[in-house]
């Protein structure tokens, strides 16, 4: 993985006395908080119900055990014992305060870490495959790409101040593992027919009050160009995107507005000048980020055999266990989702415990998903049997990765300033009522996600089963949705009908749940059931 | 009253600024100001004669005077670039790195702040037209 | 009644005015009247709260209740960690 060279930790570093220059500047009164206020937003320092909310950042997900160490640790020491880890593959604190704020950011940089732009209108945290760098699908890692961008996009000062949020994401597979389709930019790593890789660029995806899956606006893109065609990209955007109304502003409304085949027009113009003004760092910096990249050192003539006489550990394996492209090895899927807990949240402890077996068993290195769980990306088959055990002591062993019980929900009105109705609780009791982990993968890969609000952190417009936490009069309310999906089959999910109470929910989704079973043919998931009978027996059922 | 600090040696332009559209008829003009919805390529063809083009920033976090001034400097304007309104102190070292070389404040700006935050960076990761060297040209080499 | 909330500018802490200064405790809480919002832009601009809000509120024995659940919310602490209370004797009550 990426290492720092001094440059990078003296960028880090001046970033840290100037945020703590402009903290010392906000408590004196010198500073209001509307202006403030951008200034700790592209440091991922957050005003939320309970506190300051810290947003650290996680690089296109990937870290080491020494870092892992160092978030418990601050978990400990400035917090209240736990994080959360979220939807970007970030991760965050609840109960910051201000004035630890700079010691907090002076820690982490200790480990190459950072709260950079993980919130404010700039361009956010690069995400990317979780199993980057492990599956055998993929073209060539992403993440030497993810870590240009991130250095490019890093106080880039002509995009500091654009109208709204920007997320790109990067992956090289067919199968998208990383919502691609649903950012602002999504970046695909392909091959042309001359055997060159490139990328196919999509712009103007993205959830929220408008969801939208972005179009292609560039078959194909050569590396050489990568970085004056992103200019170009977010140069048409700082210029056109809408400024007068902050529900209208992402980039996804102004490739719909003007049209993909306008918006592409215009950044292809731009390209043209961009490209001659040297932007595009060297081969040979390409080079040196990819090294960092390079396999770790596999070992061969292992073992591919796995003793299965535990029963729960065996469905361990089969739940969490992913094919790796290097013979004798695993990818390990780490639950976070607890039948009884907070659905991406994990204790310092917790934390400590995954960053021993990273450092131990996975050549020192872990992912986060953006299903807010947690990836080992590289253990031994014969090493399995011991990470099993080491998970399952610390209630981390859950083995429902992309079942029902695998929910993906935002913090919610128990944290969130934003958040019109709790999605925590919900998520809780959906958990209870499909506790049953053999009668949860009878029913088989059913990706359920919950928003809060419409802000969409929860992803439900990209939820096989979604649904919308609102405020309905005063009262929580949900509205539930089907059929949506964030990998390669990319779908909005649509309303099924009226709300419902919290309860109520829970009962429509067993409903739901109990029609899938009827009419499923062999081998459909819940998701295909639903695409090929539509939402008629589902909302008559719910309903009547 | 605003505050206006310079980074240029010659003598402050004192005519005063025309709007874009002001300045399509007047042949004689040496300063236009420019709003953040007008294109600053309009003047790509009157750079040779311009000694001071003002970008109006009215909100802070409205980013488009930004790209205006960068697109200036990459055409070679190399007169006076002038952020002129709700500049505050934190967004001079970003505006500087866009072209920008005089800021008229519509607030006072604390100078010994400016003088720090001005220092902090010795590097940065972008090719950006205030021509410094980027990261990775310095480490090739 | 209307109340004065926010948070402490420094710790982060919700804060309730009193009438004398900020209590983290919703109880301690008074009714602001007519000089609620003019209450609130003094205590910010003398920096002893952050992003002052007026709201809603019916008295109670256990003291004031916020009318909006997400101010009961911000008065009791995350409904799902109860570990974490800002006073246990504090029950957000579901309508």
């Amino acid at each position: 993985m990426y290492k720092y060279d001094e440059y990078d930790q003296a960028i880090v570093d001046a970033r840290v006395e100037e945020f703590r220059d402009q903290v010392n500047r906000r408590i004196s009164g010198e500073m209001t908080e509307d202006q403030f206020k951008p200034l700790r937003l592209m440091n991922g320092l957050y005003l939320q119900l309970h506190a300051y909310m810290l947003r650290v950042a996680i690089p296109y997900g990937t870290l080491s055990g020494r870092q892992m160490h160092m978030l418990a640790h601050i978990a400990r020491k400035y917090d209240k014992d736990y994080g959360h880890f979220t939807t970007r593959q970030n991760i965050q604190y609840n109960w910051i305060k201000l004035s630890d704020a700079p010691d907090i950011l002076t820690e982490l940089a200790t480990v190459e870490m950072h709260a950079i732009q993980t919130s404010g209108n700039c361009i956010r945290n690069i995400s990317s495959d979780q199993y980057a760098g492990a599956a055998a699908d993929e073209i060539e890692d992403p993440r030497p790409y993810a870590e240009l961008l991130r250095q490019w996009s890093t106080f880039h000062p002509e995009f500091s101040y654009l109208p709204r949020k920007f997320k790109i994401a990067v992956i090289a597979a067919e199968e998208d593992r990383a919502a691609m389709k649903l950012h602002d930019i999504g970046l695909q790593i392909v091959r042309n027919d001359a055997g060159e890789t490139g990328f196919r660029v999509y712009v103007g995806g993205g959830m929220g009050r408008t969801p939208m899956i972005a179009p292609v606006i560039r078959d194909f893109l050569p590396k050489a160009d990568f970085l004056s065609y992103m200019e170009a990209c977010l140069r048409v955007y700082n210029r056109y995107g809408r400024r007068d109304n902050m529900y209208k502003a992402r980039i996804k409304i102004l490739v719909h507005e003007i049209g993909r085949d306008e918006y592409a027009r215009q950044v292809e113009e731009e390209f043209l000048h961009t490209k001659t003004l040297g932007l595009d760092a060297p081969e040979a910096e390409f080079a040196r980020i990819a090294a960092l990249f390079a396999s770790p050192a596999f070992e061969t003539g292992l073992t591919d055999e796995i003793d299965r006489g535990d029963p729960d550990f065996a469905v361990w394996v089969d739940q969490q266990t992913v094919a790796h492209k290097a013979p004798g090895y695993a990818i390990v899927n780490i639950s976070l989702k607890p039948t009884v807990g907070i659905p991406g949240d994990a204790s310092s402890a917790q934390i400590d415990l995954m960053a021993d077996l990273a450092t131990e068993y996975s050549f020192d290195e872990m992912r986060v998903t953006h299903a807010q769980n947690i990836v080992l990306p590289h253990v031994k088959k014969a090493d399995l049997y011991a990470v099993w055990q080491k998970l399952d002591a610390a209630g981390l062993a859950t083995p429902n990765l992309d079942l029902i019980g695998d929910i993906i929900a935002c913090p919610g009105l128990d944290y969130c300033a934003l958040a019109n109705a709790r999605s925590i609780p919900l998520a809780q009791k959906i958990a209870a009522r499909f506790a049953d982990l053999g009668a949860q993968r009878d029913l088989g890969e059913l990706k359920l996600k919950i928003s809060g609000c419409i802000n969409a952190c929860g992803h439900h417009h990209a939820g096989h089963i979604g649904i919308l936490g609102v405020d309905r009069k005063g009262e929580e309310n949900y509205q539930l949705s089907f059929g949506g999906s964030a990998a390669e089959d990319t779908s909005l999910a649509k309303i099924v009908g009226p709300g419902f109470s919290e309860d109520g929910v829970v009962d429509a989704i067993e409903t739901a749940v109990s029609v899938y079973k009827s009419l499923r043919s062999d081998g459909e998931r819940f998701i295909d059931t639903y695409r090929r009978v539509g939402e008629a027996p589902f909302k008559k059922a719910i309903y009547e | 009253m605003s505050d206006l600090i310079r980074f240029r040696d010659d003598a402050a332009h004192d005519e005063p600024a025309v709007t874009l559209d002001a300045f399509a008829g007047q042949s004689n003009a040496t300063a236009v100001r420019l709003e953040p919805t007008d294109d600053p390529r309009a003047l790509i063809p009157h750079l040779g004669r311009l000694s001071l083009v003002e970008v109006a920033f009215a909100k802070f976090r409205d980013g488009r005077g930004y790209s205006i001034g960068s697109i200036l400097r990459e055409a070679g304007y190399t007169g006076e670039l002038r952020a002129a309104g709700d500049v505050l102190v934190d967004q001079i070292p970003p505006m500087r790195r866009c072209g920008f070389d005089s800021f008229a404040a519509d607030a006072p700006v604390n100078r010994a702040t400016l003088g720090k935050l001005l220092s902090l960076y010795d590097d940065v990761y972008q090719k950006t037209v205030d021509g410094r060297a980027p990261v990775w040209a310095k480490r090739r080499g | 009644m209307k109340i004065v909330t926010g948070n402490d500018l420094l710790s982060g802490d919700v804060t309730w005015w009193t009438g004398k200064g900020w209590s983290r405790y919703v109880a301690d809480a008074v009714d602001a009247g007519a000089d609620a919002e003019h209450i609130a832009h003094v205590e910010e601009a003398a920096l002893r709260v952050n992003g002052p809000i007026v709201i809603d509120a019916t008295m109670s024995d256990a003291g004031p209740i916020p009318t909006h659940i997400k101010d009961r919310i911000r008065a009791a602490g995350p409904t799902v960690r109860a570990d974490l209370a800002i006073r246990p004797d504090f029950q957000i009550e579901k309508a």
